[in-house]
């Protein structure tokens, strides 16, 4: 087994590159339509990975706590925004719930991972670690988060009726959305766990190929990666449980009323009820 | 008559559109009595389901004071106030399950701890609508849209609130349906002496049935005791 890795050249990144080019073929034959988006999606990708490059080059040899901070900021800010806007359904405060829901859960878990799992790294928020890490956790969580709250927002919206029956028969807020609560929640985590389930059987995961392609020991980058599932599974419960429990406190109130319509449809940038 | 025979009340009751902020309820002032049997009558859309919806404390857009007893429903825990003054919709809101299971519901409820599920009483409100004890075991799914509605309404009927908001209960039943219904609800209000009821329908007849004060309900203002087309309101 090597112990370095094998350094790229540009012209195999290009060659890499060049492999688009069948993709651009077939399309072109089929008439699919697609070749403008594919150089489009190509240019993107070389783009976007250089920049992060750049920055990640710059904050790696800064390694200073706000230059870190700031890009995980940036980082969470952007998943937030994601989360936000793949929501079929809206209401207000749902921007700032899923907000505090993406910073808390990845942040908190992900301090834990710093301060304990990683004690050694130094500084503590060695960007090697922390911004990877991050990354990770933000991508799953991400989408354990849109689910549950589209889940929960589509619910509330779906289930209307049932859940004011449950009120008028003396039902708590709690115990009218209960179950749909129970039903959100199980949605979002159905992804982290399905990933927890077939974990090395179907594929390897993306760190733990990253770690082996840099001649990183086997057993070492599976320890690695044991770790990463856990903080993942950890950051994407408590997002996801932290996302549905403010949009239930959020559309209902202290006397057990709901505001079913406050609940807007989201069409292209415009809001329909 | 005395403020303590006085179950249900509300002062200055108001619903604003939430856009246009154009008035739903006119500031409404009622009163509903021990015994009371109240109808209200109305177009769609005059504001009959918003009143009832206001005085059940669902709808967090109205304002003003509704009481029970003289206490301030805000003042009350919720839950416990629905307890007393139950609002029942006129959709159809039952659960996956058997009828017995939806009929259950309520006893699972915190609120309503100290009730229990009287089965024998409703085999008896069964054979009124000429069902047996099997109906309890049905599948909800395999029910007629006339049987769910029906069976929403038992799940009402079995407890024990002080004052029914009724929501069109009968809008969907075919005639014979709704007689039984309406004899239904006749059995729970004569079972306790101190309960009233507020139905809400379209026929001018269904109220005259049961109804011994008929409200009518106008672009969200009400005028109380009025009566139908001229006809003095009947007492059964």
């Amino acid at each position: 087994m090597s112990d370095a890795y094998l350094d790229l050249q540009s012209w195999q990144v290009a060659s890499a590159a060049g492999l688009i080019l069948i993709n651009a073929t077939i399309s072109i034959r089929l008439q699919l339509g697609l070749e403008r988006t594919l150089v489009i999606a190509s240019v993107r990708t070389v783009t976007q990975l250089l920049l992060v490059g750049l920055v990640l080059h710059w904050v790696f040899e800064l390694s200073h706590l706000a230059a870190v901070a700031g890009v995980m900021m940036l980082m969470t800010a952007i998943a937030a925004g994601t989360a936000w806007q793949r929501a079929g359904r809206r209401h207000p405060g749902m921007l700032i719930n899923v907000v505090v829901s993406i910073w808390g859960s990845s942040w908190l878990v992900l301090a834990f991972a710093m301060t304990v799992v990683f004690r050694e790294t130094q500084p503590w928020y060695d960007p090697q670690y922390a911004i990877p890490l991050l990354g990770m956790i933000l991508g799953n969580t991400l989408n354990g988060i849109t689910l549950g709250l589209s889940t929960t927002v589509e619910a509330l919206s779906g289930r209307r009726h049932e859940v004011e029956a449950l009120l008028a028969l003396g039902a708590t807020r709690w115990e009218a959305a209960r179950s749909l609560i129970q039903e959100s929640v199980k949605v979002g985590m159905i992804p982290i766990v399905n990933s927890m389930m077939v974990v090395g059987l179907v594929s390897l995961p993306g760190m733990m190929t990253g770690q082996l392609l840099s001649g990183v020991a086997p057993l070492a980058a599976v320890r690695y990666q044991i770790v990463i599932m856990f903080v993942i599974a950890s950051a994407t419960s408590l997002g996801v449980v932290a996302i549905v429990l403010l949009t239930f406190l959020r559309i209902s109130n202290s006397h057990h009323q709901f505001y079913f319509d406050e609940i807007v449809t989201a069409v292209k940038g415009r809001r329909q009820t | 008559m005395s403020t303590s025979s006085i179950l249900l009340a509300c002062r200055d009751l108001q619903r604003n559109n939430e856009r246009g902020g154009t008035p739903l309820l006119h500031g409404i002032t009622v009163q509903v009595r021990i015994g009371d049997r109240c109808a209200m009558v109305g177009a769609s859309g005059s504001g009959k389901s918003l009143l009832l919806r206001a005085l059940a404390q669902l709808d967090p857009r109205a304002t003003g004071a509704v009481t029970f007893r003289g206490q301030a429903a805000d003042e009350m825990r919720i839950p416990l106030f629905r307890r007393h003054v139950m609002y029942v919709t006129q959709h159809v809101t039952l659960l996956p399950g058997t009828v017995e299971d939806n009929l259950r519901i309520p006893f699972q409820l915190a609120a309503r701890r100290s009730e229990s599920f009287d089965r024998e009483r409703i085999v008896g409100q069964l054979n009124t609508l000429g069902r047996d004890a099997e109906f309890l075991d049905k599948p909800v799914s395999e029910l007629s849209g006339g049987e769910a509605r029906t069976v929403t309404l038992l799940r009402a009927l079995q407890l024990q609130a002080s004052v029914l908001l009724l929501d069109e209960p009968t809008s969907s039943l075919d005639d014979a349906s709704a007689r039984a219904v309406e004899s239904l609800v006749h059995a729970w209000f004569t079972r306790q002496p101190e309960r009233a009821y507020l139905w809400v329908t379209h026929s001018e007849d269904q109220a005259r049935r049961v109804a011994d004060r008929v409200w009518r309900m106008e672009g969200g203002r009400l005028d109380q005791d009025t009566s139908l087309r001229g006809l003095p309101v009947e007492r059964s």
